[in-house]
């Protein structure tokens, strides 16, 4: 795990309040015991019809191919707590996802996966994504230091919950070894409530 | 001031303070199932770490169990490998695990509260976002990402920030055919889907203080659909009576000693709350979904909205709802053809829900075109119904009764929409595609209501159907 804090990359728009989490990954690619496979599942059913036609999605147009950052609206990834959705994310090689607000499982879920969940209030984020649908071949640069999005010489402000964001910064966002490292405390607290 | 029961609960169990500024949080009980847990099974190996409390976690498998045939090994190579990694890995490490005829198998969150794993006060975890119903008992009980279940099993805690928490009292009383499900669908409908996100939903007032254990359940499995991280319910007399019995909670002198600690887990009289809202029973009426979020819901009286009344995002949303649904603005949801009818889950699968339904249906036959399915939801739902006779009821009026799981709630089994049909559902999601159907349609309902329009064939009101009285 090392700290991010700086990343660069092309954005794509996935236009949509309530993009809940079977139709980032529909619960049928949840049959797996491993999330290795699952970076060509994402948002299946949004792309393909049943007879695996494209249904020309956003995520499949060709000016959008190698785009490493989602934007969306509001209240992304609702619903259930399967990390399958933000592991589909992470192995279709998206780096991080922008949106007005996050459901909060999908949220930590991420973040544990090191994927910053950038909060961006509602006229930004919709001008950030009109930028980015007339500039798709253009990168964006962000700063977790900053809380800055700057992309074509225009800056946007993003927010992030303050333990997001010093875990990213301070590398602690995978909590495990931390979380190891306070056994003696933990079983402690575990004698009580025994 | 006083303090609310998350607060309580929340400094029971903070181990410390992490550098992030997170918490460290210890986890009570830790429920596991076949979908979102061997992979964290996996993590532990890479990272040579063995399961550090087995006896706070348990096993049992729902979501991709078929519902007519159980015998091993399962027809799908997949289902079957998932099982047989999660029961290995229970046996490795020494986790209980509820498996298919132990007589404990079943939906994860109805398992829990059945045996008495679930008790007052406890901290709860589970790989699923339902977890959230056992908050039901003065729990707080988290859905967590497959990460956050090996860290619980790795170590038995989480790292989180605390809650705000919002004070939902709903007082006065329920009319005749509305149920905990409508009472919840109107919560979330009111709320917004996002409305509780950064917040613990406390559920108080008279009608959660009237509602029996099942019928809480319903409405804190619900809490995610509104946004909420989780929501509970201050455990009281009824909370007790509940548990008094239960295969895995002390008995005698030790069982009354418990008792009395549950019921100081309450809110005190004077806490303060970050947030309140006050909804009057009586104007709750039978609630029904219409779009593709639990939010997208309507009473059975009201016409589906219509998007040129609104503007901007909002207009895209309610249109492309329309769309998929094939339903027109300004239509009544009463009368919308069904194709399927599906009684159970972790929201209404549970032994009240069958008993209240087969009152219902006991003598009436459902309408010829429509696929009635009733799944219990654990062993132990299954055999009780059957004690009542129940399953003869409903197969006498045209239900199949089937074995239990999470089954067309989320269609991970074979149990699956075709097509573009439309299910009257008791569960808890109307997501689109969620039932196993990319074209697939649901209106989340009530057992009641899901009764009303298998019988009629079409989306009905419980009170006409059955004569329960004056439809406001």
């Amino acid at each position: 795990m090392s700290k991010i804090t700086k990343m660069s990359g092309r954005g794509i728009y996935v236009q949509g309040n309530d993009i809940d989490t079977d139709r980032i990954i529909p619960a049928r690619y949840l049959k797996c015991v491993t999330f290795d496979e699952l970076g060509p599942a994402l948002f299946y059913d949004e792309r393909f019809h049943d007879s695996g036609e494209s249904k020309g999605h956003v995520l499949d147009m060709p000016q959008f191919q190698g785009a490493e950052f989602i934007i969306s609206d509001a209240n992304f990834g609702c619903g259930s707590s399967r990390e399958h959705a933000p592991q589909a994310i992470q192995k279709f090689g998206f780096k991080a996802v922008i949106a007005e607000s996050f459901a909060e499982i999908f949220h930590g879920n991420c973040t544990t996966l090191g994927i910053p969940c950038l909060i961006m209030a509602k006229d930004a984020r919709s001008a950030l994504a009109d930028l980015v649908q007339d500039n798709p071949q253009e990168e964006m640069f962000f700063d977790i230091e900053t809380m800055q999005i700057i992309m074509l010489n225009q800056t946007f402000d993003f927010t992030m919950k303050e333990s997001v964001r010093e875990a990213f910064l301070s590398a602690s966002y995978d909590p495990l070894d931390e979380l190891m490292q306070n056994a003696e405390a933990v079983s402690l607290v575990a004698a009580r409530l025994a | 001031m006083g303090n609310n029961l998350y607060q309580k609960i929340w400094e029971n169990h903070v181990v410390g303070q992490l550098a992030s500024g997170q918490f460290q949080l210890f986890i009570g009980l830790h429920l596991i199932h076949e979908v979102t847990s061997p992979q964290a099974f996996g993590m532990l190996r890479d990272k040579g770490l063995r399961v550090a409390y087995a006896e706070r976690t348990f096993a049992t498998v729902d979501h991709i169990i078929p519902t007519t045939d159980q015998s091993r090994p399962l027809k799908d190579d997949m289902a079957e490998k998932m099982i047989q990694v999660l029961s290995d890995a229970s046996s490795d490490n020494g986790i209980e695990f509820f498996a298919p005829n132990s007589g404990r198998q079943g939906i994860v969150h109805v398992v829990g509260p059945e045996l008495g794993l679930t008790q007052p006060g406890m901290t709860i975890c589970c790989g699923d976002s339902h977890t959230s119903t056992h908050g039901a008992f003065g729990c707080i009980a988290l859905g967590i990402g497959t990460s956050q279940v090996r860290d619980v099993l790795a170590s038995q805690t989480l790292a989180m920030d605390p809650l705000k928490v919002r004070r939902i009292r709903i007082e006065g009383s329920l009319s005749a055919g509305v149920t905990a499900k409508d009472v919840t669908l109107h919560i979330i409908r009111t709320l917004g889907v996002n409305g509780g996100v950064g917040y613990a939903y406390e559920y108080a007032g008279e009608v959660i203080e009237a509602m029996s254990m099942e019928e809480r359940m319903t409405v804190c499995n619900m809490s995610i659909e509104g946004g909420a991280r989780c929501g509970y319910i201050c455990p009281d007399d009824v909370t007790i009576e509940y548990l008094r019995g239960r295969e895995r909670v002390p008995v005698g002198k030790e069982f009354e000693a418990a008792a009395e600690k549950w019921l100081s887990y309450r809110s005190d009289a004077d806490a303060a709350f970050d947030d309140e809202i006050l909804i009057q029973g009586d104007s709750i009426q039978p609630t029904v979904t219409w779009g593709v979020t639990p939010g997208q819901a309507i009473s059975i009286t009201e016409l589906v909205p219509d998007p040129e009344a609104v503007s901007g995002l909002d207009r895209n949303l309610i249109s492309d709802a329309l769309a998929y649904m094939q339903l027109q603005a300004n239509q009544p949801i009463d009368g919308v053809r069904i194709d399927v009818a599906f009684l159970g889950s972790c929201t209404n699968g549970r032994l009240s829900d069958f008993k209240e339904v087969a009152e219902y249906i006991k003598g009436r036959k459902v309408a010829g075109h429509v696929r009635a399915l009733a799944v219990p939801g654990s062993e132990q739902v299954d055999l009780e119904a059957r004690q009542l006779g129940l399953p003869e009821i409903f197969e006498a009026a045209g239900f199949e009764w089937r074995l239990p799981g999470c089954s067309m709630c989320l269609a991970m089994n074979p149990d699956k929409l075709v097509g573009d049909q439309v299910c009257a559902s008791s569960s808890n999601r109307n997501f689109i595609g969620r039932q196993g159907s990319s074209t697939g349609r649901t209106i989340l309902m009530s057992p009641a209501m899901v009764a009303a329009a298998a019988i009629e064939g079409k989306v009905s009101d419980v009170r006409t159907t059955f004569n329960l009285g004056t439809v406001k």
